[in-house]
């Protein structure tokens, strides 16, 4: 067998799986996007109707910008929470570093769903720690899962969840750096705050890139956390809460298998656009 | 960073507290201290006995499932990513960037359309439907590939190759071992991942004996919430319990692993 066959081979397992439930569930995803499901003549082709409906859909994009507002509020606090966290850790100025580092990291073992749970309970009116507290000092504790602190509240789920993934792959990062830049750049008589700013923060690009990407993918499905606090805040969580929930409810509630791919399809196609403008906007600022 | 510290760890303190109360303790104690008659161990007994030890059940569903994956997308990405590090072949180029291009593509758009095609060849509500859509991991590949790039010295390759061994020999008993780092992380990712997914077991399964502990547990809260007295009321310190219960395993591995997670992260991070 000539290397040039084996090489083929060694690829084969994985590209066979990836055409199988990767690409064909998308391809399968855009055909039924052309079609719809009527009582009447049964399945039609609808060419792009269903795309129609949805960019003119007020529930799917509310999901849409909620999302989205998610993102902008929710990820620059993380990353620059994990950021700090990792430039921390790496000046070696911090006792205690290891505990540090994986008290920091422990949440990203806990599922979305417990973690979603527990939080729940924590903002819970009647037994939640912080509502005790209130009651003990007298001080107006304001409902977390009440619909103008319900976004933030999500937020706080999120970040708590994802601040120490983040910052392991910053950390990472970090690590891989020349001990001699640092050097150089002691020799030129700067200081651990202009080494920060001058030599780690140029470094540490690609991986603060990598972060946001994966951000860009976690905000825009957010599907879990929304899921699991709905029965505690029903008023405020509807079925259309997050684009994904909305995808969700249509596809198993609401039966509309030909839209729920619709918006699903349509839904993956902002999350790659959106990843791509980020990845873009980066390298051109890099050229530059 | 004391301050960061109780933020990040607090939630699970107060998850190890609550396990040990009863319903009417955790409505009436202080969250963040222990009632007078504290009964972990009751509660342990009534999560893992409660409807036929279904709680169980969940757990080696979820070992089950978060397992094979782990192992199956690690091993499939080792393999083509060594492939695609040491060999050129015809479309090399066009399929690595095709598999980099779905890096963005995100899990829950595709989830609801492969539980559509799935229905179609009646794979739905099976072990399996939970499992195949995990094996694929394209970030797995793309770590792989760097990683196997300078893990695998070409000229370990061409001695072997000069000693007669066959290609899939060196592989299996020379980069495989070369590549056990990478190897792990990605085992990690994955493993994490499976475990604490919920999208996609929510609407693959139906049978509640199926349920990985994420979709059984969510299932228990539900309950719990309908009206919160009587008998649904019980099955709080159920909830809190079993949400204990099924961190446990996941934190144990994180603390035995946790040099791994930093050596292939490097690895994927940096050199691009």
């Amino acid at each position: 067998m000539g290397p040039r066959r084996a090489g083929a081979l060694f690829v084969a397992p994985f590209l066979a799986l990836f055409l199988l439930l990767f690409l064909a569930p998308l391809g399968y995803a855009a055909y039924l996007s052309l079609f719809q499901h009527r009582l009447i003549g049964g399945t039609v082709f609808v060419g792009l109707d269903n795309y129609l409906k949805a960019v003119t859909d007020p529930v799917f994009l509310r999901g849409v910008a909620r999302v989205a507002t998610f993102f902008v509020i929710q990820v620059p606090v993380m990353l620059v929470l994990a950021l700090v966290f990792a430039l921390t850790l790496d000046s070696g100025l911090l006792r205690l570093a290891r505990v540090v580092r994986l008290g920091i990291f422990v949440p990203y073992a806990v599922p979305s769903v417990v973690a979603a749970l527990m939080w729940g309970y924590l903002y819970g009116r009647d037994y939640g720690p912080f509502a005790q507290l209130g009651r003990l000092l007298h001080v107006p504790v304001p409902d977390f899962l009440g619909g103008s602190w319900l976004l933030g509240s999500l937020a706080n789920v999120v970040t708590w969840e994802f601040v120490g993934y983040n910052m392991i792959i910053l950390y990472a990062a970090l690590r891989t750096i020349s001990p001699d830049l640092y050097e150089a750049a002691a020799v030129d008589g700067a200081g651990a705050w202009r080494i920060a700013w001058s030599v780690k923060l140029p470094a540490l690009r690609p991986a603060l890139v990598l972060t946001l990407l994966f951000s860009v993918i976690g905000s825009f499905q957010l599907f879990n956390e929304p899921k699991l606090l709905q029965p505690l805040a029903p008023a405020v969580i509807d079925s259309g809460y997050t684009a994904n929930l909305y995808a969700y409810s249509l596809a198993f509630t609401g039966q509309q298998v030909n839209y729920a791919a619709t918006v699903s399809f349509l839904l993956g196609l902002v999350i790659v656009a959106v990843s791509y403008g980020f990845l873009f906007a980066s390298n051109r600022r890099r050229e530059v | 960073m004391v301050a960061a510290l109780a933020y990040f760890l607090l939630p699970l303190v107060w998850l190890l507290i609550s396990a040990t109360k009863n319903t009417q303790d955790l409505f009436t104690t202080f969250g963040l201290w222990f009632s007078r008659s504290p009964q972990l161990l009751a509660n342990v007994g009534a999560t893992v006995t409660h409807d036929g030890g279904v709680f169980l059940r969940w757990l080696l569903n979820t070992v089950l499932y978060a397992g094979v994956s782990a192992v199956g997308a690690a091993l499939l990405a080792a393999a083509a990513g060594y492939g695609f590090a040491k060999f050129r072949f015809r479309g090399h180029g066009a399929w690595f960037n095709l598999v980099v291009g779905a890096v963005m593509v995100p899990t829950t758009a595709l989830a609801i359309p492969t539980y559509l095609l799935f229905a179609q060849v009646g794979l739905v509500d099976t072990p399996m439907a939970v499992i195949l859509p995990s094996l694929v991991n394209p970030f797995g590949l793309f770590l792989m590939r760097v990683y196997a790039q300078d893990a695998v010295p070409d000229h370990v390759i061409e001695a072997a190759r000069i000693d007669g061994a066959g290609e899939w020999r060196i592989f299996a008993q020379i980069a495989l071992r070369l590549l056990a780092p990478g190897l792990v992380t990605v085992v990690l990712f994955t493993l994490v991942a499976t475990w604490n997914n919920y999208f996609l077991p929510l609407i693959m399964l139906n049978d509640p004996k199926l349920y990985p502990v994420t979709v059984g547990l969510a299932s228990w809260a539900a309950q719990a919430q309908n009206g919160g007295a009587g008998a649904s009321g019980e099955m709080l310190p159920l909830v809190v319990t079993g949400s204990l219960l099924s961190i446990v395993p996941l934190v144990v591995a994180f603390l035995l692993l946790q040099r791994y997670w930093q050596s292939g992260l490097a690895a994927g991070s940096v050199k691009q």
